[in-house]
């Protein structure tokens, strides 16, 4: 689905509007289609943002048989559909007659506006004339062959990664690569690194299940599916989409070019090995001053994690404040707002998720019941021996098609309900994003004070070690060494604290903007997925309305015209 | 029976003012009675009676033995635990359901010339205790009366055990009923899977009602959190959220009334029609029986005429009363099957009429249903589709 020349400008004005409708041809993506033991699934991971496509846009360019061939594909072959027994009963083109009136009988033109947001989060819109999609696709198992650690082999699934960008950096428009899930990983966490302070998009989660679970396609399918939504967030971001690491994951064939700093097992001996020299203070293995800067982390200065451990303990205890940057009350103010939105966040998320569990209830029991009616109708028309059988049959096969179609349209609007509130939940798990860029800030303003006391503390020592060595004229030579050792230190510590400021203040910028950014995306996001909500929920409502309506004026004439009788005696008499 | 002069005859009856009479254990729930009519049989044009549930429950038992074929209308369930008989609820719901089997009674073209009908509505105190006992003597069931579900279990189970020829019961061959009785046992299924999902779907809407309101509840907590056109906008659909809650409820509350009840009602009405059927079935198998012993009999003094011709004089009597017995007999199984015949088409026209206009009830209230969800909604759409909304983010910084 990579374009040409015309689809680029094409996609490139879609994008630029804010209603933007993805008329991206669906390809064999199912709709995050519910079922009641998967609802959790599919509202988070389920529907790849970026190709759907909501029935009701009047959007030109976008043919509707294209959307109903998918829309229908989409019901049948994923796992997760509901038991669609409607399609044994209706033929195929009971789909057109749903679809294709709605669109051209819906008089209010409100067809128009109805949109849902499709779009993922942090979708800015003003650096939309730089298109980067990543596409994920084609899970393939590799085998590797056997070692001496592990007889037999292992295997693991690949993915392909295709992009198509017209971003100047990347140096070219279409590429393709293979990638595994740990490489992911390695990105994500070489992003954390490079980029601390902003808010980054958190990766799928690693899966603790079995070899057996890996292997089943729904477990591959979820996982693709959050995959290319991770890389879609990623591609959004302002700041990441233009990165070397996320360029040379996507661009860079054969093995990832990426440093895996998360390398637990190495890091651990690292630190191990420093650790007793340097608690014998002859640690002659003095970190350069970009190390020095860096928050210690993980096994690799097991020494310094603790000394900063214990620092920030310090502070925890003896100052009695809490260890943040207390200078700056409106970071303060905003991360306490940030705290109880995330709550709100998720209590709202909870109970959209149940009142759309019900209504698809209600559109699944009205199904029942419409299957119901048709069979009765059946049966009537079948075993007819008075001629107002027919009439009965009449009516009930009406109430019968009118209820099928209610419940199709219970849960298509369901459906696309779901897909909007879905931006509940991804925000939701963007707060971990700001948790972590938070975090950060918090870690530097540690190193910060701990290096501004390692250089007091060496001055300190220089001090004691001039005056001792004052007192003796001259000096010993090892004495002048060791000041001479202590003033190296000192350097370096100073370096290393300048560098650390440098950095501290860095991080405080990127969360300040970060957190603008955050808010304003929040607010076009979720004022779009209100909108796209509410009319969705109109949309079909009305149409479910019509629908009866027509029901009962029908019923309602017919039977003016055959009733002569008064009460027939058996039910309520009027 | 006739109207007085050229005045089309009518009858009208009502049920109404219960009163609750006596004290403790003994304690009952007396019903007025009213009837007006131009009827000549009637000893008066109008006429106020007071009768109690027990009356009632007379009544049907007799219409049911007196017109074996018929669909006699059915009474509100007797059982009701102690502490639910005298609460207002469950006195309106009967009074009403005893108002609607007079009626249904009243409309009845063969039942409404029962002369116990007619005494119920018009005997006063006295003479009523006597006529009841009268009637009752006459009846060839002298046993109590049983539960009226039972009898439908056991009816239903007869019925069903015949069509599939599990007894070696003497049945009439008639494919025209054998159809019938098919056609009767898989309508009751058909209406049964109906009703049974109405409930379920009535149920649910409610249910989806009440959650609306917590939802509701959450946006606004959301509210708090947010500032601006967004701040107004989720303030506004969690107001809308709980209006609409409380109209979804209200709602499905009468869908339940008006839905379910109609067609629980003629899921019954079809069980009592295979009560009928075991009547039926009955009536036919006396007559055969009847009819076996006497033509047995009439063998035997055949015999006897060439044998004996002295004994077979006695004998012509006890003929002549298994005659009269085999004749009483068919009498009643026509009886039966004519009463049946009428009552089948009535049954087919009523089902027409009453459940065409349940189905159209059903879809309006349907579309009302969604028309005040697409309503309370739209009252939102001008604030949302504002496109000044999406730029007035900077509250925050």
């Amino acid at each position: 689905m990579m374009g040409s020349g015309e689809d680029d400008a094409q996609q490139a004005r879609l994008y630029t509007s804010t209603d933007a409708m993805e008329s991206l041809p669906l390809e064999d993506h199912p709709h995050s289609y519910l079922s009641t033991s998967d609802y959790r699934s599919a509202m988070s991971g389920g529907g790849s943002m970026l190709h759907e496509s909501h029935p009701l846009a009047a959007s030109p360019e976008q043919p509707l048989n294209m959307f109903k061939d998918s829309f229908r594909k989409g019901f049948q072959e994923t796992g997760r559909s509901n038991s669609f027994r409607d399609t044994m009963i209706e033929p195929p083109s009971y789909a057109d007659a749903i679809f294709s009136p709605y669109l051209a009988d819906d008089s209010n033109g409100s067809a128009r506006d109805l949109g849902v947001h499709a779009s993922p989060s942090f979708t800015s819109s003003s650096s939309f004339s730089e298109i980067l999609q990543v596409r994920v696709t084609d899970p393939e198992k590799v085998q590797e062959p056997g070692s001496s650690l592990v007889p037999g082999g292992t295997s693991y699934m690949t993915y392909k990664f295709t992009t198509h960008t017209n971003i100047p950096s990347y140096l070219g428009s279409d590429f393709t690569v293979r990638r595994r899930f740990r490489d992911v990983v390695t990105l994500a966490d070489t992003l954390a690194e490079s980029y601390r302070g902003y808010f980054i998009p958190p990766r799928p989660e690693k899966s603790v299940v079995e070899s057996q679970v890996m292997q089943k396609m729904e477990f591959i399918e979820q996982r693709r599916l959050a995959l290319e939504k991770y890389l879609a967030r990623l591609a959004a971001h302002p700041v990441l989409r233009h990165s070397e690491e996320l360029r040379k994951f996507l661009q860079t064939e054969g093995r990832l070019p990426l440093q895996p700093t998360t390398d637990i097992a190495s890091r651990m001996l690292d630190g191990a090995v420093k650790l007793p020299l340097q608690l014998f203070g002859e640690s002659s293995t003095m970190l350069s001053p970009q190390e020095a800067a860096q928050p210690a982390r993980g096994g690799r200065d097991l020494l310094r994690m603790f000394k900063e451990l214990k620092q920030s303990v310090t502070n925890d205890w003896s100052s009695g404040k809490p260890f943040v940057v207390e200078e700056d009350k409106d970071f303060l103010e905003k991360k306490d707002k940030l705290t109880d939105l995330e709550r709100q966040l998720s209590y709202a998320s909870q109970q959209a998720e149940i009142w759309l569990k019900g209504q698809q209830e209600v559109g699944e029991v009205m199904g029942d019941l419409g299957l119901a009616f048709f069979k009765l109708a059946k049966f009537e028309t079948e075993n007819t021996m008075v001629p107002c059988q027919r009439m009965f049959a009449a009516d009930v096969k009406r109430a019968a098609t009118a209820a099928v179609k209610a419940s199709r349209f219970y849960r298509e609007s369901n459906a696309f309900s779901v897909k909007n509130l879905d931006e509940l939940h991804e925000y939701l798990g963007l707060m971990q994003a700001v948790h972590s860029a938070f975090s950060d800030r918090n870690n530097s303003l540690i190193t910060v004070q701990t290096l501004t006391q390692d250089v007091a503390s060496l001055n300190k020592q220089i001090e004691k070690a001039v005056a001792a060595s004052n007192k003796i004229f001259g000096g010993s030579k090892s004495q002048n060494r060791k000041i001479e050792e202590l003033k190296e230190q000192l350097k370096n510590t100073e370096e290393a604290s300048q560098l650390a400021n440098k950095q501290y203040d860095q991080i405080k910028d990127r969360n300040k903007s970060e957190v603008e950014r955050f808010n304003e995306e929040r607010n076009r996001d979720f004022m779009n997925m209100l909108r796209g909500l509410i009319q969705t929920q109109v949309g079909y409502s009305r149409k479910m309305a019509n629908v009866w309506t027509k029901v009962a004026e029908e019923a309602a004439g017919s039977s003016n015209r055959s009733s002569e009788a008064s009460s027939s005696g058996f039910s309520t008499p009027s | 029976m006739a109207g007085l002069g050229s005045d089309p005859p009518f009858l009208s009856v009502s049920v109404t003012e219960p009163v609750k009479m006596g004290t403790g254990m003994q304690a009952y729930i007396s019903y007025r009675v009213s009837t007006k009519t131009n009827i000549q049989d009637f000893r008066e044009t109008e006429k106020i009676v007071i009768r109690r549930f027990s009356d009632f429950v007379w009544l049907h038992e007799r219409l049911m033995e007196c017109y074996k074929g018929a669909i006699v209308p059915s009474l509100p369930g007797k059982n009701a635990v102690e502490k639910f008989r005298f609460t207002a609820e469950f006195i309106e719901v009967r009074r009403k359901a005893l108002d609607v089997f007079l009626n249904r009674v009243t409309a009845h073209p063969e039942l409404r010339k029962s002369v116990d009908f007619k005494n119920f509505l018009e005997a006063d105190e006295d003479i009523w205790a006597i006529e009841k006992t009268r009637s009752t003597e006459g009846s060839v069931f002298m046993k109590k009366p049983m539960d009226f579900m039972q009898m439908l279990k056991d009816a239903g189970t007869r019925v069903s055990d015949a069509v599939m020829r599990k007894e070696k019961v003497v049945e009439e061959i008639d494919p025209e009923y054998e159809k019938l009785k098919h056609y009767i046992l898989e309508l009751e299924d058909h209406l049964a899977e109906a009703q049974r999902h109405a409930m379920r779907l009535v149920k649910r809407q409610r249910e989806s009602g009440k959650v609306l309101a917590d939802f509701g509840k959450a946006i606004q907590l959301l509210s708090q959190c947010e500032s601006g056109s967004l701040k107004q906008a989720l303030a506004d659909i969690g107001d809308r959220a709980d209006e609409l809650s409380a109209i979804q409820q209200k709602q499905g509350l009468e869908l339940l009334l008006q839905f379910e009840e109609p067609l629980k009602e003629y899921v019954g009405i079809v069980q009592y029609i295979k009560v009928v059927m075991a009547d039926r079935a009955q009536a036919y198998r006396e007559h055969q029986e009847h009819f076996e012993a006497y033509s047995l009999k009439k063998l035997s003094l055949e015999k006897q005429k060439l044998l004996r011709p002295d004994k077979a004089v006695d004998m012509e009597a006890d003929l002549q009363l298994s005659k009269s017995q085999c004749d009483e007999a068919q009498a009643r199984y026509r009886r039966l099957v004519n009463l049946m015949n009428q009552d089948m088409l009535r049954f087919q026209e009523g089902k027409t009429l009453d459940l065409g206009l349940v189905l159209q009830n059903f879809a309006r209230a349907q579309a009302q249903l969604s028309m005040s969800t697409a309503d309370t909604w739209g009252t939102l759409l001008p604030e949302l589709s504002s496109p000044s909304m999406a730029k007035e983010g900077n509250a925050y910084t």
